[in-house]
């Protein structure tokens, strides 16, 4: 569906591939879209709209008729236009396309177990921003990901947001230090001789922060500590500098999160949540927003509330949520944001409260919503087109854009 | 007696037809789109079934209703048949154990509940007809069993294609190669060992074979070895193999073996067959797809390609899909036939797919599979198109009984999920969730 502009479709062969280099270089982060249907997320739908990028930045979003397109400008085409996609939480990057675990494939590095409680370990120096995985999410319309250590230790390391281009870590972060990553439940006492039970997993949580606000009364004292990169890391959270995300889906993990929060000031994102729509009158009373789990997430053990429904019953409840791929241990290996959407879509939540869950909220939960999310004037030049309805299993992503530039042309 | 029209679409059918007398065994459903993949679709079509078999498909127009038969309107609703998993692990089946990579005589059937909430996945899927397996962890895990998923099953012969669960043959065998069955010993540590094992097995039951004539001959009686019994079924050609292989080079190995021995597998999975599509023309082996939604999660699925289907079936490939169910899930079967669609097959090639190519891989293609006349009365009452995201399965139907109606929500839960519904014990198998 996409149609290149009038130059580039007059090229061809050798000449194409020079005048693409120059093109790259004059253009660079500069482009039109044209869609039947642009959503801008932040607003109502514009119908044959055009979104204009200048320097990776959105420049203009309107109608056809109110936009005008400089000279030399590329332009595509496409049914519907979105903004690029932001997941509101995955572990790609650090949890490798191989899935290996022992010999010399070792991809998996999303899940450190030396330790239940490791809040020094940094996404930044683990990410492989050339797995193929990366790549795979992003034909699929993913431009922003938060990523980062994984479930299944009480405190597993910290998380990031990047975008899904670039050669290495540098090129794709965004932000640092998004938030501190938390597993309440079974996964931590199945990867860690202790803790062996819920109590225990809490009592080590709890024990944690204490010892960070022990620390941070002796910075302030006659003797002050030397430096502890873990404690260091627990006191911006403490300070609300850093994000608490609790990975937690049982009703008791997650009554467990609030009381946390509670105790401790924490800036809670409750990640998964398989109960969440069974105990949304507390979410709401707490102010918690939930990074639901992906709609497909296998029904059974701990997610056993799991429901193609939860994320329309929170919407009608009031909670805030956005949607999520999370971790997957085995086959398939990565969620496809899109996909998982697809059927929240089809069960209640409805195409526009879909596409919001998979772009402005999360951009808003992760407090990137500045700069990601919406098709805004300011905001980068993120979109993703389709040839008919986003959430239909038969529709394609047609094109990625990411800053401006075309990343992924081909029909996903 | 007159023929009386019932309840609309969308009722409880179930409630509504309790309240009807039961005479008659005749049932004519009207006015819907009918799919029966082995014919043209019906634009306006009506489907006659008396007690569990069809009578009659055809233009609604051009069929009569039998004096007595109960009629229904499906106006607006679309009709398929029910739907056929080549490969599902439904119902906590198990095969052999660690003592051996080679267990032909372990008897899914023996393993089987019945009564796992699991199966309402399945049945609000869409899904009638399973073949559910042990696992892949060995170079021949076990027989597989061939399931009806019929109303209300007290036990696994309930639901059993095959007349007698002891002495008949009621499903395939599993057999598997690539990285999932290399381990520690007894289990090989190659993929040539995992051959030469698999060789070695079929080389003895041709002795077995051989001896077994001789005996009869001298008619002398022989002692059974139940594991050669039933490896011998898959060189006579009674029983099939369901061979787990997704590297192309394992998809050759698997090949070779075929020829070797005459056998008639199907390969389960395959994610590198697009690279050996001819090779695999050629042989006149069909594959049984699990169409994932990304590639890896282990070396051997690295090659996943989304565009499998298609290219398999301009290869000339018989293609059909499977759940693998928990990798994927029996709710959305027919999600995982719209992705073949996404993917450039023909939509009447995807249906067929998931019911008909299903039924040949399991060779149950005389009784499932599509809608005609003589076969079964599995189908599937759908709210729009099959391949629309949007679409509901509102009702699944097994040789003429309701098995789930989504306007009762006792059943609609098992499809949407939520408080505990599947809360039973969770399926698990050897190397997921490591």
């Amino acid at each position: 569906m996409i149609a290149a502009g009038p130059l580039r479709r007059s090229l061809s062969g050798l000449t194409a591939a020079f005048a693409l280099l120059a093109a790259a270089m004059v253009w660079a982060g500069d482009l039109a879209v044209r869609g039947d249907i642009v959503y801008p997320v932040s607003g109502d739908p514009i119908e044959n709209g055009v979104v204009l990028i200048r320097d990776g930045l959105v420049q203009r979003v309107g109608p056809a008729d109110r936009v005008r397109i400089p000279d030399g400008v590329r332009v595509l085409e496409a049914a519907v236009v979105t903004p690029g996609f932001v997941d509101a939480r995955t572990t790609i990057g650090l949890s490798g396309i191989y899935g290996g675990r022992e010999g010399q494939v070792r991809d998996q590095d999303q899940l450190e177990t030396s330790d239940p409680v490791q809040p020094d370990l940094d996404p930044v120096d683990a990410y492989n921003a050339q797995d193929p995985l990366v790549a795979w999410v992003r034909q699929y319309g993913v431009t922003t990901m938060h990523t980062g250590h994984g479930p299944g230790a009480v405190v597993s390391g910290r998380t990031m947001v990047v975008k899904t281009r670039g050669r290495t870590v540098e090129d794709a972060l965004l932000e640092r230090d998004t938030a501190l990553a938390i597993t309440l439940g079974e996964s931590s006492s199945r990867n860690f001789e202790s803790p062996g039970t819920r109590a225990k997993s809490v009592a080590l949580l709890r024990a944690a922060f204490v010892a960070a606000q022990g620390y941070r009364d002796k910075l302030g004292g006659d003797n002050p500590p030397g430096r502890d990169l873990a404690k260091e890391v627990l006191l911006a959270v403490l300070e609300g500098d850093m994000k608490a995300m609790i990975t937690a889906h049982t009703i008791t993990d997650i009554a467990a999160a609030l009381r946390l929060k509670e105790e401790f000031g924490l800036d809670l994102l409750l990640d998964g949540a398989a109960s969440a729509h069974l105990l949304t009158d507390e979410l709401l009373e707490a102010d918690v927003p939930v990074l639901l789990h992906a709609p497909m997430l296998r029904a059974g053990g701990e997610a056993k509330n799991a429901s193609f429904e939860a994320a329309q019953r929170l919407r009608e409840a009031g909670v805030r949520f956005a949607l999520q791929t999370g971790f997957e241990g085995y086959v398939p290996k990565a969620r496809v944001l899109l996909f998982e959407a697809t059927i929240a879509a089809a069960n209640g939540l409805g195409l526009e409260n879909t596409l919001r869950a998979i772009t402005l909220t999360p951009a808003e939960l992760l407090g990137i919503d500045d700069r990601v999310g919406s098709i805004e004037r300011g905001k980068h030049g993120d979109l993703v087109l389709f040839d008919g309805d986003p959430f239909e299993y038969t529709t394609h992503v047609c094109g990625v854009v990411i800053e401006g530039d075309l990343v992924s042309d081909s029909c996903w | 007696m007159s023929k009386r029209r019932i309840c609309l679409p969308g009722a409880a059918l179930a409630l509504c037809w309790a309240a009807a007398a039961a005479s008659a065994d005749v049932t004519v459903l009207r006015n819907a789109t009918i799919h029966t993949v082995s014919g043209d679709p019906i634009a306006s079509g009506a489907l006659v079934f008396d007690g569990p078999r069809i009578v009659e498909v055809g233009s609604s127009a051009a069929i009569a209703t039998p004096d007595g038969a109960r009629e229904l309107d499906l106006t607006g609703k679309v009709l398929i048949p029910g739907l056929v998993d080549s490969h599902s692990h439904l119902g906590g089946p198990s095969g052999g154990d660690r003592s051996d990579p080679l267990s032909p005589d372990a008897r899914s059937l023996d393993a089987i509940d019945v009564m796992s909430r699991g199966f309402w996945r399945a049945r609000a899927g869409g899904i009638t007809t399973i073949n559910v397996m042990p696992g892949s962890g060995h170079l021949m895990s076990g027989q597989t069993t061939y399931l009806k998923i019929r109303k209300d099953p007290r036990r696994i012969e309930d639901w059993l294609f095959c007349d007698d669960a002891t002495s008949g043959i009621c499903g395939s065998m599993k057999m598997a190669n690539g990285t999932n069955s290399i381990k520690d010993k007894p289990f090989p540590g190659t993929r040539s060992r995992s051959a030469a094992l698999q060789r070695k097995l079929f080389v003895d039951a041709q002795s077995y074979l051989e001896k077994l004539e001789r005996a009869r001959e001298k008619g002398e009686a022989m002692p059974r070895d139940l594991r050669l019994e039933a490896v011998a079924q898959i060189l006579s050609g009674e029983r099939r193999v369901q061979f787990h292989t997704h590297r192309h080079n394992d998809i050759m190995t698997v090949l070779r073996l075929a020829a070797e021995f005459d056998l008639d597998p199907v390969i389960q999975h395959g994610s590198d067959s697009w690279k050996v599509a001819e090779e695999i023309a050629a042989a006149g082996v069909p594959v049984s797809l699990t169409y994932i939604d990304s590639p890896g999660g282990k070396e051997e699925a690295l090659g996943w390609n989304m565009r499998v289907a298609t290219i398999l079936d301009e290869a000339g490939v018989d293609v059909s899909l499977n759940t693998d169910d928990y990798i994927l899930d029996s709710r959305l079967f027919l999600r995982y036939g719209a992705m073949t669609v996404r993917y450039g097959l023909a939509p009447r090639k995807a249906l067929e797919a998931l019911t008909l190519a299903g039924a040949r891989a399991l060779e149950l293609d005389e009784r499932v599979g599509s809608l005609e006349p003589g076969k079964d009365a599995d189908f599937v009452v759908l709210s729009g198109d099959p391949f629309s995201s949007y679409t509901q399965v509102e009702q699944t139907w097994v040789e003429g009984e309701i098995v789930y109606d989504r306007s009762i929500p006792e059943h609609r839960r098992f499809a949407v999920g939520g408080e505990d519904t599947y809360d039973a014990h969770y399926h698990t198998h050897e190397g997921v969730g490591r």
